[in-house]
């Protein structure tokens, strides 16, 4: 009784979904869809060459060209303010830091060979599989969903911010917790070694086993 | 717009950050790929919120809400991770991750720092 209403209720749906899509079809994309497309397909040719170039610098380069396009995506789906999120954290700070890094790290200039390691067609094989999985699953669930683009922007800044601040106040202050931590962390992890035991020795010997960073320290710079 | 695009899009960038991973050597690209991976999980919340919030009449924007607490989690895991890549730099002079096998189960007499590695550890 229940699942054939249940299952009435779906075909319902189903069917109402099916009339409001079908004036929309694939071969009549709208100007909306056309851009998305395009930039998809810059975005996602950018994401292959990060992944597959061997110059190291390039592949940072090239994935700002991936993220920004992210961003023009938000924007085309109506949420702006993400869409500068993007902007600023990614584009802005996430790639300069994957930079500084291939520096701190004398990564090579020009062509490294050695950048894919040998399982790189397994590799190949479990991402085109998963790939194909993921999109054949994914277009036959939402073929005939249909986004309604008109109207407000349904991510402006006040609305993100409104909704932020009236419903998600709670893990929003967990979350600058959780930044704090990081920031702690990262400091900590970077620290020379050097200044551990000057600053920490007198203090910080007591819980730890003695020496036994300085002491790998001391071996790594004799090897 | 057809909810298949961006679907589509985030599988196809998800996929590739995927290939990213098991496929780079270097911990640098390692960790690029993850943010590919974690951009495309964003183009999903993003996509689906702005459904939900026509056909559904949602309020509570939570997939804009969820895709700004992963930017800031993976802002925090970019600093920690490349934290951690300069630390091993320091250490052992390279961020290979293939030559990081100090922990792997059986590794055989081919790399030769790795047994000297495991002594100064052992009685360091």
């Amino acid at each position: 009784m229940t699942f054939a209403a249940a299952t009435a209720a779906s075909m319902a749906a189903r069917a109402a979904t099916t009339v409001a899509a079908g004036q929309h079809g694939f071969l009549s994309p709208t100007g909306v869809e056309i851009a998305f497309l395009l930039v998809g397909l810059l975005t996602f040719g950018a994401a292959v060459v990060t992944v597959t170039t061997k110059q190291l610098v390039h592949a940072a380069l090239w994935l700002v060209v991936a993220l920004g396009g992210l961003a023009v995506e938000y924007l085309l789906l109506t949420a702006e303010f993400i869409a500068w999120v993007q902007v600023l954290i990614y584009v802005g700070s996430v790639v300069v830091l994957l930079l500084f890094g291939l520096m701190l790290t004398k990564a090579p200039i020009g062509r490294s060979p050695d950048a894919d390691s040998g399982n790189r067609w397994a590799a190949l094989t479990v991402a085109v599989a998963s790939a194909g999985a993921l999109v054949w699953v994914v277009v036959d669930a939402f073929r005939t969903t249909w986004v309604d683009l008109g109207g407000a922007p349904a991510g402006s800044t006040e609305v993100t911010g409104a909704s932020l601040f009236q419903n998600w106040v709670l893990p929003f202050e967990a979350l600058s917790v959780l930044l704090l931590a990081a920031l702690v962390g990262a400091i900590v992890l970077s620290r020379k070694a050097k200044a551990d035991t000057a600053a920490g020795g007198t203090k910080a010997t007591a819980p730890r086993v003695p020496g036994s960073r300085d002491g790998e320290q001391d071996k790594e710079g004799v090897r | 717009m057809h909810l298949a695009y961006p679907a589509v899009l985030a599988a196809l960038l998800f996929c590739t950050g995927l290939y990213g991973v098991l496929a780079r050597r270097n911990a640098i690209l390692v960790l690029m790929s993850v943010e590919l991976m974690l951009n495309a999980v964003n183009l999903n919340l993003v996509a689906f919120d702005v459904w939900l919030s026509r056909a559904a009449r949602d309020t509570l924007h939570s997939g804009q809400a969820l895709t700004l607490f992963t930017i800031a989690i993976a802002a925090a895991e970019i600093g920690i991770g490349l934290a951690i890549v300069l630390a091993v730099y320091r250490n052992r002079g390279t961020s290979d991750i293939d030559k990081l096998r100090d922990t792997a189960e059986g590794h055989g007499p081919d790399d030769p720092d790795a047994p000297a590695a495991e002594k100064a550890e052992a009685t360091a």
